[in-house]
């Protein structure tokens, strides 16, 4: 599958809170509404600028904090269509894969804001349009390439029955 | 080749001999959600037309983190969770009966269990040597319904400790320091493995301060190996039958190896908005606090609550610092109350809160105003994390919390002791 957005940049240690806050915890059962305020404390603006595929781009231990599910659920429905990160913390790489949002790992330090960006998930690459530079990352964990092949978790059981990941 | 704790633990789980790297598909003993992941996992739960739980007597469903309920929505969300657990068998630990770290030890959790929770603290129950490790609702949610989970055997940091903490100087401080040491990721995808003569020789509740802030560090959980200290906390819990040592091989092998003499340790505090921000006393002395917090599934057991109140005793708070004081249980409130605790916190001036969260996570009751700082017996200091991303979280023991409380300002508590 071939990804192509915008790149939104943020730092290091952007964490659940700084995704989905807490004080918007009435929110959660309300995802739609809870979305109007994605990555807020990062940005206040993010969520009334971004657009239909654009890709969010963090630095080291993306995703760090809470195991709040509503964080990657929230990028997702944003229209992000991935997140790529040097590093992403565990609870949240696991997470958004369960819930089908594609995450990569490489080296982003040469991306910028407004970058045109494109992901080939199958051949595991990451080009910068604009800066004319293509970086290779590491395929997921095989578990975790069915499940996101599945579509994600929920749909994984259905499809069959249980886990099935050998 | 030897085994590490959580390698020994996993192999149980999995039906045959595991080792890190691995890709394991483990029963799962006991599976924990709170109100702010609870209803997520339900309605995946529904999606899956699955509302089950595979072991409902071991299926526990916390309301702890907006207790009593501070909106509609939120209360409407805790009904859901209540219809559940009616539906389903899953035990209810409702508003009032503490946070879900603490009770589910006091409680439900065994040493060698697998714990799975939909909240990234749920490391905490790794002082028990029960695998325990936080994940989001669908996976859980997946957990409570088949009894079972996949993970990757996790590299083990082993964190050999010796030596004895000097007067003034915690678990907190010990915590602080490690994360400080290894930083917010150094402990990416691993488990923490903690050991060494003091390991041994330290209490139980100290050991679920350790292993509480274990994903602090990013692991995914933080082991002690079940021993004499973990009958003594079951058998003051009534449960001395669960009780059944588990240790690490010898020849177990670890990715790195940590050595920490606790003589050498000072009393830490962290500084926003990263927990590896940390500074020793001396260099933190003098910051200017509007409000401090001692409770939390990280600091507000009884002996925690003991230390506070040994402060506390026959003093005020600083006019223009306000104390809040949750204790993590039903339990521990009551025994505070028994000892006289409630009435020397009330004395200084303090608030006292319903066991439950309080103002950890930001939805209510204590929520920072612009440019305002906290001190706080807490485990993390992110931006916003106390509901305004104005303010300014500072993590601590419950000595420097009572006594800098005093103070006004961030002060050494061993000069107050
Ligand atoms: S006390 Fe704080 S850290 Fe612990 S479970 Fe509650 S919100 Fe999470």
């Amino acid at each position: 599958m071939i990804l192509r957005g915008k790149a939104w940049k943020f730092g290091d240690d952007i964490s659940t809170d700084l995704i989905a806050p807490g004080r918007y915890f009435h929110l959660r059962s309300n995802l739609e509404e809870l979305a109007k305020h994605v990555l807020e404390d990062a940005d206040p603006q993010f969520a009334s600028k971004v657009q239909q595929g654009d890709i969010v781009v963090g630095g080291n231990n993306f995703g760090l904090g809470s195991s709040r599910e509503h964080a990657p659920i929230i990028i997702k429905l944003a229209g992000v269509s991935a997140v790529i990160a040097n590093s992403f913390a565990r609870i949240f790489f696991r997470n958004a894969i369960n819930i089908g949002l594609p995450v990569v790992q490489c080296d982003t330090s040469g991306i910028q804001t407004g970058d045109e960006l494109e992901i080939d998930l199958a051949r595991g690459t990451v080009t910068d349009i604009t800066r004319d530079f293509t970086l290779p990352f590491p395929p997921l964990p095989d578990a975790m390439r069915t499940i996101l092949g599945d579509g994600g978790l929920v749909a994984h059981i259905k499809k069959h029955g249980e886990f099935k990941l050998d | 080749m030897g085994l590490t704790l959580a390698e020994k633990i996993l192999s149980e789980h999995a039906g045959r001999e595991v080792h890190a790297g691995e890709l394991a598909i483990v029963a799962v003993d006991v599976c924990l959600t709170q109100d702010g992941t609870g209803p997520l996992a339900v309605r995946q739960l529904e999606k899956l037309g699955m509302v089950k739980a595979a072991n409902p007597e071991r299926t526990v469903l916390f309301i702890d983190h907006s207790a009593p309920s501070a909106r509609r929505e939120l209360s409407n969300d805790h009904m859901l969770l209540r219809d559940f657990a009616s539906k389903t068998g899953a035990c209810l630990s409702d508003v009032g009966d503490g946070v879900c770290h603490q009770v589910i030890s006091e409680r439900w959790l065994k040493p060698g269990d697998v714990l799975i929770g939909a909240d990234s603290h749920t490391c905490t129950g790794g002082a028990m040597a029960a695998f325990s490790t936080g994940m989001g609702s669908t996976d859980v949610a997946v957990g409570i319904a088949f009894g079972k989970t996949w993970m990757r055997v996790p590299e083990t940091i082993r964190v050999n400790l010796t030596g004895q903490f000097s007067r003034g100087v915690y678990a907190k401080d010990l915590m602080l320091f490690l994360i400080g040491k290894i930083t917010t990721d150094g402990a990416n995808y691993m488990a923490l493995e903690f050991g060494g003569p003091a390991a041994d020789a330290m209490p139980h509740y100290e050991r679920m301060v350790l292993a509480n802030m274990a994903v602090e560090a990013g692991a995914k959980t933080g082991l002690f190996s079940s021993d004499g200290q973990t009958r003594l906390f079951l058998e003051s819990q009534d449960r001395g039958k669960d009780y059944r040592p588990i240790k690490p091989d010898p020849d177990a092998v670890y990715s790195r190896v940590v050595d920490i003499d606790l003589s050498k340790l000072v009393p830490i505090v962290s500084f926003p908005h990263t927990v590896d921000n940390v500074r020793t006393i001396d260099e933190a002395k003098g910051e200017k606090i509007d409000q401090v917090f001692i409770g939390t599934c990280t600091n507000g057991r009884i002996e925690d609550l003991r230390v506070a109140a040994s402060i506390l005793k026959g003093k005020k708070r600083h006019p223009h610092t306000r104390l809040l004081i949750i204790p993590a249980s039903r339990a521990v409130y009551g025994q505070a109350i028994k000892e006289g605790l409630i009435t020397i916190f009330n004395d200084a001036g303090a608030s006292i809160n319903t066991p439950g969260c309080g103002p950890c996570v930001g939805v209510h009751m204590g929520i920072l105003g612009d440019g305002e700082k906290c001190l706080s017996t807490m485990n993390r200091n992110f931006k916003g994390r106390m509901g305004n991303p104005e303010g300014f979280i500072y993590l601590a023991s419950p000595a420097t919390c009572a006594a800098s409380a005093i103070a006004g300002e961030i002060v050494d508590p061993r000069e107050v002791m």
